[in-house]
């Protein structure tokens, strides 16, 4: 086969392969960016346009194309493939698609390597360009930012497409025929996007076994990195060097890259149950900066950087940490994250983190730097709560957020027991009752519930469903309603008034004899109006 | 040599008509323009960069990629305008097609003018509707994009067949082939004609016309 072609033409094919194959991630991954691309054109040749295409090179992808090619070129049997899978906050991930460069061993001959292989390589790419645009993904990577981040892969060796779910289709970009082989240009990708819903809410320790072993099973020792597809410039890159990283490309790949996946899964958990105050702390600071990273992150695609979370050379469990740190410290550009570090220690929170009501978040973020004795009563409260279901963290930030309106301490807990946010777990209002005459057993059902139902249904899906609940509760605190001068303020004078007393003409027995009594003066009033009835006709004959 | 010929349908609303025409149009172009052409003196040429640009549809779920080239946009613009006029304009059901033709100029002795001899047209057919509510043409967005992604797979597809390209000509044959008018690029050398069907069956007329002006055009 290779006989035919004479050196010149083989070494020219391999080369147009070589950039052809890095060229086509390009293309791929700045697709999948989220951002319009641009490249102008430009009419005196750069000679540095490979394909005669202006299709920028971003330094990480290209380093790791060629790290996924290790010096190999696609060939028969050996194809480079790209895949495309989408992050959730959560940490639910799934393959949206693949993209696969394969060879196979259809020949032709008595093409021209340098001129027609070249310009058709050259529309292939352009092919790619068009094609790259209506696959399902690029939607989905155009409105990647708060709750998903888009993620490339590339690997070389066999095409693996079980990833993509049941009916994944299949769309073919081009082929070009060549000497040594027919390159072919095609796209996998996935139809059926109800995996994520169903796995939403799924944040207990299964889940992120079986991430683990997702990429642990892969069979390609150097193809278990996941990328963000972000772009950052070159200076960026430069001026990101982090300590006891190797190569400064290596930066992006080993930070997602952490220790061996179970040990850097116990170490969270446990780091998380021994040192229980400082986690309180660190979920008081948590929920902020998440939002605020979540949404600087959707507004600015700024440079990714990765904490050191540990000797950060080995490749797995990559996405996972990395989405969290990508989702995370997305923040400031450029600022190292000490200060928020321990959280990242603590990605099961980062887990919950976002699910937990970013609107409630927000409603709580103003309120969080009140008072320090605030905070005391709600450590306090918190340090109770973990003594009841110890596991959840979440817990304590709910009841965080709930303290947020509780402006003073000891004293109104003692007057008015709904300003606990306890309440539900005092085994009796009786301080309630004795201020609030008015208000009705059946009323403090009704605030308790939504709050125990909250606090317990953390602990099986934390959905964002019960913070809903919470902000019913907030509804007894009236802020600013407070009067020193007046014995009621609002709240009470609310609770009073919300469910008034029964009408005295609807009690049973009251109402029972004002029928009798009626009954029996019926006869006399129809004697009187007999009387009087020329009256009363005069009276109609007015009004007419 | 044969014409290739393909025909693309789509229905659209009419307010969707230019970015649909525009999105196929310029699809097309992408892959049928290259770089500027610059000769060197023994016979061979380097070519220029083409540049891409990622343009989102405002009233279809779609977004396509388009060559870099301000002059060629305006061109399309121009003639999708033109077409989208008269289509609302004509009083018809609303049924028309566009096409663009890629030819090769053949010299011919004088008196005769240059002959223009196809070689691939492209035609999209359209079909205009109109819709009663927002929520309707809130489908009507997303299925039209999902159809022009189709479209956009047969266009590639059609492509990648790699038949019939002219040559790349010596420099003086180059205008033969390309168009070398534009600043940047250099599409090969093509028209936009387009035609209106209604009930009077006047297409004929819109598009003999259009064959005498070109015949006459030297």
């Amino acid at each position: 086969m290779d006989s035919d072609l004479s050196p010149q033409d083989k070494k020219d094919l391999d080369k147009f392969i070589k950039f052809f194959a890095l060229k086509t991630v390009q293309v791929i991954v700045q697709a999948r960016l989220g951002e319009k691309i641009c490249t102008r054109s430009s009419s005196s040749p750069t000679g540095s346009d490979w394909f005669n295409l202006a299709i920028k090179d971003i330094p990480e992808v290209t380093h790791e194309a060629k790290k996924a090619l290790a010096g190999q070129l696609p060939g028969i049997g050996r194809s480079m493939c790209v895949e495309i899978s989408l992050k959730t906050s959560e940490g639910d991930s799934m393959e949206l698609e693949t993209w696969c460069l394969e060879m196979n061993e259809k020949c032709d001959k008595d093409i021209k390597v340098s001129y027609t292989v070249y310009n058709r390589l050259s529309l292939l790419l352009k092919s790619l360009l068009a094609i790259t645009r209506v696959t399902p993904a690029y939607k989905l990577s155009r409105k990647q930012g708060h709750d998903y981040v888009i993620l490339y892969r590339i690997y070389f060796g066999e095409v693996q497409l079980t990833g993509l779910g049941e009916g994944f289709q299949t769309v073919r970009v081009g082929i070009v025929g060549t000497p040594v082989g027919t390159i072919t240009l095609s796209c996998a990708y996935r139809t059926n996007l109800a995996f994520m819903s169903s796995r939403q809410f799924e944040r207990t320790a299964p889940i992120m076994g079986i991430i683990i072993d997702h990429f642990v099973d892969r069979p390609f020792a150097n193809m278990g990195h996941m990328h963000p597809c972000n772009y950052r410039t070159a200076a960026e890159d430069e001026g990101v060097t982090y300590p006891g990283v190797e190569d400064s490309q290596e930066v992006c790949t080993t930070s997602f890259s952490t220790s061996p996946p179970s040990q850097c899964v116990c170490t969270v958990t446990k780091a998380h149950f021994q040192t229980p105050k400082s986690a309180v702390m660190d979920t008081l600071k948590v929920p902020i900066m998440g939002l605020a990273f979540s949404h600087q992150l959707y507004s600015s695609r700024l440079s990714y950087h990765p904490t050191a979370l540990g000797s950060a050379d080995l490749c797995y469990q990559p996405a996972y940490n990395a989405t969290h740190q990508m989702v995370i410290t997305g923040k400031e550009g450029g600022v190292p994250q000490a200060p928020v570090q321990p959280s990242h220690g603590i990605p099961a929170d980062q887990a919950r983190m976002p699910t937990c009501t970013p609107s409630g978040m927000t409603c709580h973020i103003p309120a969080t730097p009140s008072s320090s004795g605030e905070e005391a009563e709600t450590l306090s409260r918190s340090s109770e709560a973990k003594n009841n279901s110890p596991p959840d963290i979440l817990e304590t930030t709910f009841t965080r957020k709930v303290g947020a309106f509780v402006n003073k301490p000891a004293n109104q807990v003692t007057t008015a027991c709904l300003d606990l946010p306890f309440a539900a777990f005092a085994p009796k209002n009786f301080d309630f009752e004795e201020n609030d005459l008015m208000v009705n057993p059946p009323d403090s059902p009704v605030v308790e519930s939504p709050l125990q139902g909250s606090l317990h249904s953390d602990d099986s899906t934390g959905s964002s469903g019960p913070l809903q609940d919470d902000f019913v509760m907030l509804d007894f605190k009236p802020a600013f309603s407070k009067d020193d001068l007046l014995p009621i303020d609002l709240g009470t004078f609310y609770r009073e008034f919300q469910n008034p007393p029964q009408l005295s003409s609807l009690s049973i027995d009251v109402s029972a004899q004002s029928m009798a009594e009626d009954l029996d003066t019926l006869p006399v009033k129809l004697a009187l109006y007999e009387q009087k009835i020329d009256e009363f006709d005069a009276f109609v004959e007015t009004l007419q | 040599m044969n014409c290739r010929s393909e025909v693309l349908e789509v229905s659209v609303e009419s307010r969707q008509v230019d970015e649909a025409m525009l999105a196929l149009l310029h699809t097309i172009l992408l892959h049928r323009s290259t770089g500027k052409f610059h000769y060197k003196k023994e016979g061979t040429y380097s070519i220029g960069t083409v540049g891409s640009q990622d343009i989102d549809c405002d009233y279809i779920d779609f977004a396509f990629v388009r060559v870099s080239s301000e002059e060629l946009d305006r061109a399309m613009r121009k003639s999708v305008g033109e077409f989208k006029d008269a289509l609302c304009n004509s009083g018809s059901d609303g049924v028309g097609q566009i096409s663009l033709e890629f030819y090769q100029k053949k010299k011919s002795r004088w008196p005769f003018s240059d002959e223009c001899i196809p070689w691939e047209v492209w035609s999209i057919k359209v079909n205009v509707v109109s819709l009663a509510n927002e929520q309707e043409r809130q489908i009507c967005r997303e299925k039209v994009g999902e159809k022009l992604g189709e479209k956009v797979i047969n266009i590639v597809e059609v492509i990648n067949r790699h038949e019939y390209l002219p040559k790349m000509p010596t420099q003086s044959e180059v205008d033969n082939v390309f168009d070398t008018s534009l600043k940047d690029v250099q599409p090969y050398l093509y028209k936009i004609t387009y035609q209106i069907t209604d009930s009077l069956g006047t297409s004929v007329s819109t598009t003999m016309r259009r064959l005498i002006k070109d015949t006459l055009a030297l």
